[in-house]
């Protein structure tokens, strides 16, 4: 075990853990944000510079700070080092550039994009932009390119985390798309437009920070707020079956995989539970999800707020955690 | 006359066959390696030599030599870095293409110093006809039993292979040339571990330059000692330049590090002076991603010294009064040159050249490029000059490569030096984007 100052707050993890998770362990507000990083991909990180932050001292052994921001997505914790996160000017600074550029080639088309509620873009900037750019040029747009039946992809919006290919080389096996070309050219593509079609292809929907890759059978159904999300599973062979319906009224509009606080998905779900199961009789439903308070999505109040109602512990989906931190708790079972 | 260690026999005539660099004492150093030396003393040699990096980093090569990890069962590589894509830069390509074998003489005494039993060449893939007469010449070292099984019955044996690139500046860089050799998108990976760790398909590795493996062979044959005798402080040994831009005689030089800039610019010997017997407004030294100074500080330390020729002398005063000898590309511009169109055009390059994996890069180097333009062709605003240097200085130092501060570099320093010559463009649009018009700082009209 090793111990590291985090703004100030003093942790201890376990040796070879990244400087993130380690502030992860201390929760809240102090949590650098992740837009490129994923715990269940492999390579994944280091690359969208959201998660920045200052090594004001190396280690107990070599104390000197180091030179330059590091991403500590990747970046391994060392007995007795020192990061600076909400505490250092350098990097909100540097944040607020981060947010600045991921916006350049971005729309901000909220309103008609599918991901509006839980986009981590949107989070990101809320919580670390300004409302204004500084950006007076042309921006870059793209044609709508046709990957098949069941997955949009709106490359326009995409900020080139490289989650999804990473999805597809790691838990499909044969990959058909990737990124193509460099720099602002980059885009997420299809070898000579492709249809994505294997069997656990879903998935990249859900690891899509922003809107760029949507589920096509829920495409302008319904605003996610305005969606109920209950808990449910089904015996599946080729997955754990565990989802999340997103239902208005009695019907299922959504069934997307579990995710957790940091907006990463618990398990990878197949296809077949995701696109051909849109009857509710399908599905043992366990319970509403927990929605953080802080969400866009939990503005809606589908969990409504109940006062004075002892806590029901253990109630599946929410971690004891979530339980102590939010100051109402879910009295209603659906 | 300064001492040639690389390029003494440059001129023979068929140098670049076996026959005749063997006749002028070529593959001397593999004999005496592999003979008379163990890999450890020849490690220890090029430490002693104070040799460092001619990529541009300037990294000590015999450290990064001793760095590289030795673990039982698994494979070590040396890949020679010949992607040389810098703006300015066009001495590797020289050496190659004059004395390819000087190179090939270079990797066997190396690898043989790494424990390596596989190298590689890894060359930009416009050479091509550079990679065939390497190709030739390792060809000619197979046949004359320097390279392959048992090298002169040493024991030692080693494969050498040349891998062209797919034409990415990107891929000059160490682990995204390793990336591409391994057939994969010229990504730069993320550091640690560092290729010394974990380099070519997840071995040992070394990477290096052409120039610093070419070096090799003289330490080994003179001794460090001798080699260390040459150059000034921590800068030893001979550079080639590659000079070019407005000088009377652009071209490749080796110079020994610690002459004066100003001899090298204007002594027959070097670049023979400005052309037209104009008046030099401002240079580059080491290759288009190091920042440009202005004459009177790339002639004169801000102590008002001499700048040398050195890794020290021309980063003395850091970036407000200095700049680097990077990889050697040395660009002079006379006062006819315009500074707001020379910095877009290596904004434009930078920007091509993204590999777009890391935000800030990806996304403000096109920016960069395109207030520049707008700057350029009059239609910029007096905030657009503030603006490219915070755009600048979101970029630097937040990326995973420094591709991201080799694109804000030149910009920031740009207008620190020449911020007037911003302003103008922006106040003067007609007269800026009038044909041939440049600002003139003294006259603060048309030149
Ligand atoms: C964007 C970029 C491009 C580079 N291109 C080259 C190159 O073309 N040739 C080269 O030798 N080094 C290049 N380098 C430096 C290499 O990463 C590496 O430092 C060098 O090959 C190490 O060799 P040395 O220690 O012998 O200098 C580049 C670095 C960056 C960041
Ligand atoms: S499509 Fe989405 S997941 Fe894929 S790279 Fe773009 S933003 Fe990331
Ligand atoms: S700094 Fe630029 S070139 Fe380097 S990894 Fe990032 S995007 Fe690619
Ligand atoms: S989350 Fe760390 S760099 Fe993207």
């Amino acid at each position: 075990m090793v111990k590291i100052t985090f703004d100030g707050i003093e942790v201890e993890v376990e040796e070879g853990t990244t400087i993130l998770n380690a502030a992860r362990k201390i929760g809240g507000e102090v949590v650098p944000p992740a837009m490129c990083y994923y715990t269940p991909l492999k390579g994944s990180g280091g690359k969208c510079r959201a998660c920045l932050v200052k090594v004001a001292a190396g280690s107990v052994k070599d104390p000197r700070p180091m030179p330059k921001l590091v991403a500590s997505c990747i970046t391994p914790v060392q007995d007795g080092m020192v990061v600076e996160n909400t505490t250092n000017p350098d990097v909100l600074a540097a944040r607020k550039g981060v947010v600045e550029m991921l916006l350049i080639n971005h729309p901000l088309d909220c309103p008609i994009c599918d991901q509006a509620g839980e986009c981590d873009l949107q989070n990101f900037a809320y919580e670390h932009g300004t409302s204004g750019t500084r950006y007076e040029e042309e921006r870059r747009t793209f044609d709508k390119i046709d990957i098949g039946p069941l997955i949009q992809l709106h490359m326009t919006r995409c900020i080139l985390c490289y989650r999804c290919v990473y999805t597809a080389d790691q838990i499909t096996e044969k990959r058909v798309h990737g990124v193509l070309g460099r720099g602002d050219a980059a885009e997420i593509g299809t070898y000579i437009e492709n249809v994505i079609d294997n069997e656990f292809s879903g998935n990249v929907i859900d690891v899509c920070p922003v809107g760029a890759l949507t589920d096509k059978t829920f495409r302008f159904k319904n605003r996610v707020w305005f969606t109920k999300p209950l808990d449910a599973h089904r015996d599946c062979p080729k997955c754990s079956g565990k989802v999340v319906l997103w239902m208005r009224g009695n019907d299922v509009l959504r069934v997307t995989g579990r995710k957790d606080q940091y907006g990463e998905v618990q398990e990878f779900i197949c296809n077949e539970c995701r696109f051909d199961h849109k009857d509710p009789q399908d599905w043992t439903i366990e319970g509403p999800r927990h929605i953080d308070q802080r969400s866009v999505i939990a503005t809606n109040h589908y969990e409504l707020p109940v006062l004075n109602v002892p806590v029901v512990p253990n109630l599946p989906g929410s971690t004891e955690e979530d339980l102590k931190s939010t100051p109402f708790n879910l009295g209603r079972q659906v | 006359m300064g001492r040639k260690l690389l390029t003494e026999h440059i001129n023979v005539e068929g140098i670049e066959t076996f026959d005749v660099y063997r006749k002028h004492g070529g593959y001397a150093s593999v004999e005496k390696a592999l003979k008379t030396m163990t890999p450890e003393e020849v490690v220890e040699e090029v430490k002693t030599s104070g040799l460092r990096g001619r990529g541009g980093a300037g990294f000590p090569t015999g450290m990064k030599w001793s760095f590289l990890a030795k673990p039982e069962g698994k494979p070590r590589y040396l890949v020679c870095n010949a992607d040389e894509s810098e703006p300015g830069t066009f001495k590797d390509r020289y050496l190659m293409e004059k004395l390819p074998h000087l190179l090939v003489e270079g990797m066997i005494t190396s690898s043989y110093a790494l424990g390596c039993r596989t190298s590689y060449i890894y060359i930009r893939g416009e050479l091509m006809y550079i990679l065939r007469i390497l190709e030739k010449a390792i060809a000619e070292a197979y046949a004359n039993g320097f390279l392959g099984e048992n090298i002169l019955g040493s024991g030692y044996s080693l494969d050498l292979h040349v891998h062209p690139g797919g034409g990415a500046y990107i891929c000059g860089e160490e682990t995204a040339l390793l990336e591409s050799l391994e057939g994969k998108r010229g990504n730069p990976r993320n550091k640690p571990p560092f290729p010394a760790v974990w380099g070519l398909y997840g071995s040992p590795t070394v990477v290096n330059n052409v120039e610093s493996i070419a070096t090799v062979p003289w330490i080994v044959n003179n001794t460090a000692a001798e080699y260390a005798k040459i150059g000034v402080g921590r800068s030893t040994g001979t550079k080639l330049i590659s000079a070019g831009g407005n000088i009377n005689k652009p071209g490749v030089y080796e110079i020994e590090m610690g002459i004066t800039v100003e001899e090298f610019i204007y002594s027959e010997e070097y670049c023979g002076g400005i052309w037209k017997g104009r008046d030099m407004k401002a240079v580059i030294a080491g290759g288009s991603s190091v920042p440009i100074l202005p004459k009177d500080l790339i002639l004169k330390t801000a102590a008002g010294e001499d700048r040398l020729m050195t890794y020290e002398s021309l980063s003395d005063g850091g970036f407000a009064t200095g700049t680097m000898l990077g990889s050697g590309g040395f660009f002079v511009m006379d006062d006819q040159t315009c500074i707001v169109r020379h910095t877009w055009t290596l904004a434009r390059f930078y920007h091509h050249e993204s590999c777009g994996q890391c935000s800030p890069c990806r996304e403000g180097t096109g920016w960069l490029e395109k207030v520049l333009h707008r700057i350029e062709y009059g239609h910029g605003h007096m905030h657009d000059i503030d603006l490219l240097v915070s755009v600048a200085k979101q970029i630097e130092g937040n990326t995973i490569c420094p591709l991201g501060d080799a694109a804000a570099w030149p910009v920031a320093a740009a207008v620190r030096h020449f911020r007037e010559e911003f302003e103008w463009h922006v106040k003067h649009p007609e007269q800026a984007t009038s044909p041939g018009a440049v600002f003139n700082k003294n006259a603060s009209v048309l030149a």
